[in-house]
């Protein structure tokens, strides 16, 4: 079985990329090739200009890989998992670094509780400060906020939000598509292996979503009107349009054009 | 660096399960002396001069060794499997060779440690002299690394606990009984001495044996030859899946 094919894609340094697709369109085997948790039987891929394959300790030292599972090592604290994680990719003396990202996700005071006693949620936020202890300049978020709640998911997107401002690359995978559209600058979309749409989120919603603006329309007397809108400028339009009917106006919605339309159209 | 952090994790982790990784193994060798000791006190004489329980002490101290060497990287690495945090260290710019020789040298330390806590529990019940150390050092440093990597080997191969319990039950234990630890394969048929032979955990607990006593069924330098192109054998193994990334890296 092919799980991705001719997939090109480039990503530019400080980007905030979104990989969009439904179930088994290929994302996370796509994010373990990059990450060297899974080979590709051809292509290539570096990670700022390091070859994963060939010049693979550089590639995993730019890469931190915020994986979709959540899955820890029980026989240790949170302060000793970070401690060996930050071991692992060579550094030494990182307690500072240490200490400051497990304030920023909110885990100073659970620094030194064993894994297993954590909620999801903070095994979730250790998973972030884990992929974030050797200072990388690329993360790679697989599906970050799947199970979180709405407090540690608002948390995490700012922490997030402000790595990319810092200027680190962020790569997103997601099934909350209004999260890819309000935090992504471009997106990929993927379905049985292929990348099927890749451009900026505006563009895609402008070229795909774009035609489809509805405005619902909620009249005095009850009745309800929908207008079926090419584009906002031809809103005044068709309202003036139902005035003219004598129609009074006592509720207006609009339908957004979204990400869930686009993602539905590329991808069923 | 990597291996240095590799090699503490898993150090650290065999310590803080120490009653269960060192205890144990301290009271289950304990308990053969006293019962194998016993029964076979005065029927069995192997060594001239050499009473059956300071015999037996040796064989139970390298079986230790061996089957907590050979426990350590192995349970360590299905249980990272399974559970999926092998993964922080697949994603770490570590290279299979500090990943083969972390998982070793820290089996060798766990397998060390246990066979230094049996010796010095044994050791009270019986006399024992210790003719040629260096010998003892040797095969034990060299077994345990054999056990280690045999460890590995298992773990990285099993998917499943079971997979990896049928190696420990039908490799590892008959191999380590039938090794001669309670016996000298000087008392076996002819057939079953020869098949002895093919034994490596034999030309161990033999090498080990002959440190304590000076004397041994087979030469300890030919015996030490053996373990070390076993050694040399299944690290070959290890490094070879390790690198392709055989049931680690999809």
């Amino acid at each position: 079985m092919q799980a991705l094919s001719g997939v090109t894609l480039e990503i530019a340094q400080g980007e905030f990329f979104g990989l969009l697709g439904p179930n088994g369109a290929g994302k996370t085997t796509l994010i373990n090739v990059v990450a060297g948790l899974a080979r590709a039987d051809a292509g290539a891929v570096s990670v700022m200009g390091a070859d994963t394959a060939t010049e693979y300790r550089r590639a995993r030292r730019m890469l931190g890989v915020v994986p979709q599972e959540l899955v820890f090592d029980p026989f240790f604290t949170v302060r000793e998992t970070l401690r060996l994680q930050s071991g692992y990719f060579g550094m030494r003396e990182n307690d500072a670094w240490i200490e400051e990202v497990m304030h920023h996700l909110d885990l100073t005071s659970k620094a030194n509780a064993n894994m297993r006693s954590l909620s999801g949620g903070m095994k979730r936020r250790v998973l972030i400060a884990q992929a974030l202890v050797h200072k990388p300049p690329v993360i790679i978020l697989d599906e970050p906020t799947a199970g979180v709640d709405v407090e540690l998911r608002q948390d995490l997107w700012q922490f997030v939000r402000r790595l990319n401002a810092d200027g680190h690359t962020i790569v997103l995978t997601t099934h909350y598509l209004e999260e890819a559209e309000l935090h992504c600058s471009r997106i990929a979309m993927l379905k049985a292996g292929r990348v099927v749409a890749l451009d900026s989120t505006r563009n895609l919603l402008a070229r795909f979503a774009g035609s489809r603006t509805t405005a619902r329309v909620v009249a005095r007397d009850g009745r309800n009107f929908t207008l079926e809108l090419s584009s906002y400028n031809e809103l005044e339009t068709q309202l003036a349009r139902l005035r003219a009917q004598g129609v009074e106006i006592a509720d207006l919605e609009l339908d957004r054009p979204d990400l869930e339309e686009v993602f539905l159209r590329l991808t069923s | 660096m990597g291996f240095t952090t590799l090699f503490r994790k898993e150090m650290l982790r065999f310590l803080k399960v120490s009653v269960q990784t060192v205890a144990a193994p301290v009271l289950t060798s304990a308990l053969y002396l006293v019962i194998f000791g016993q029964v076979l006190e005065g029927r069995m004489q192997v060594f001239e001069g050499v009473r059956y329980a300071s015999f037996l002490v040796p064989g139970l101290v390298m079986m230790s060794v061996l089957q907590n060497a050979f426990a350590n990287s192995s349970s360590s690495l299905i249980q990272s499997k399974i559970t999926g945090n092998i993964v922080f260290i697949l994603l770490a710019p570590i290279s299979y060779l500090e990943f083969f020789w972390a998982y070793v040298a820290a089996s060798v330390a766990r397998g060390l440690a246990v066979g230094a806590c049996v010796l010095a529990v044994t050791a009270w019940f019986v006399e024992l002299r210790l003719e040629a150390p260096l010998w003892t050092a040797a095969f034990a440093l060299l077994g345990a690394a054999l056990a280690g990597a045999l460890g590995l080997l298992a773990g990285i191969v099993s998917e499943k606990i079971d997979q990896l319990a049928a190696f420990q039950n039908f490799v590892i234990l008959p191999l380590t009984m039938l090794s001669g630890v309670f016996y000298s394969i000087h008392s076996l048929p002819p057939f079953w001495r020869e098949i002895s032979h093919a034994n490596p955990f034999f030309y161990m607990i033999d090498g080990f044996r002959y440190g304590f006593f000076g004397a041994a069924d087979i030469a300890p330098g030919v015996s030490l030859g053996l373990v070390g192109a076993a050694f040399v054998a299944v690290a070959a193994a290890c490094l070879l899946l390790l690198k392709s990334g055989y049931k680690l890296r999809t």
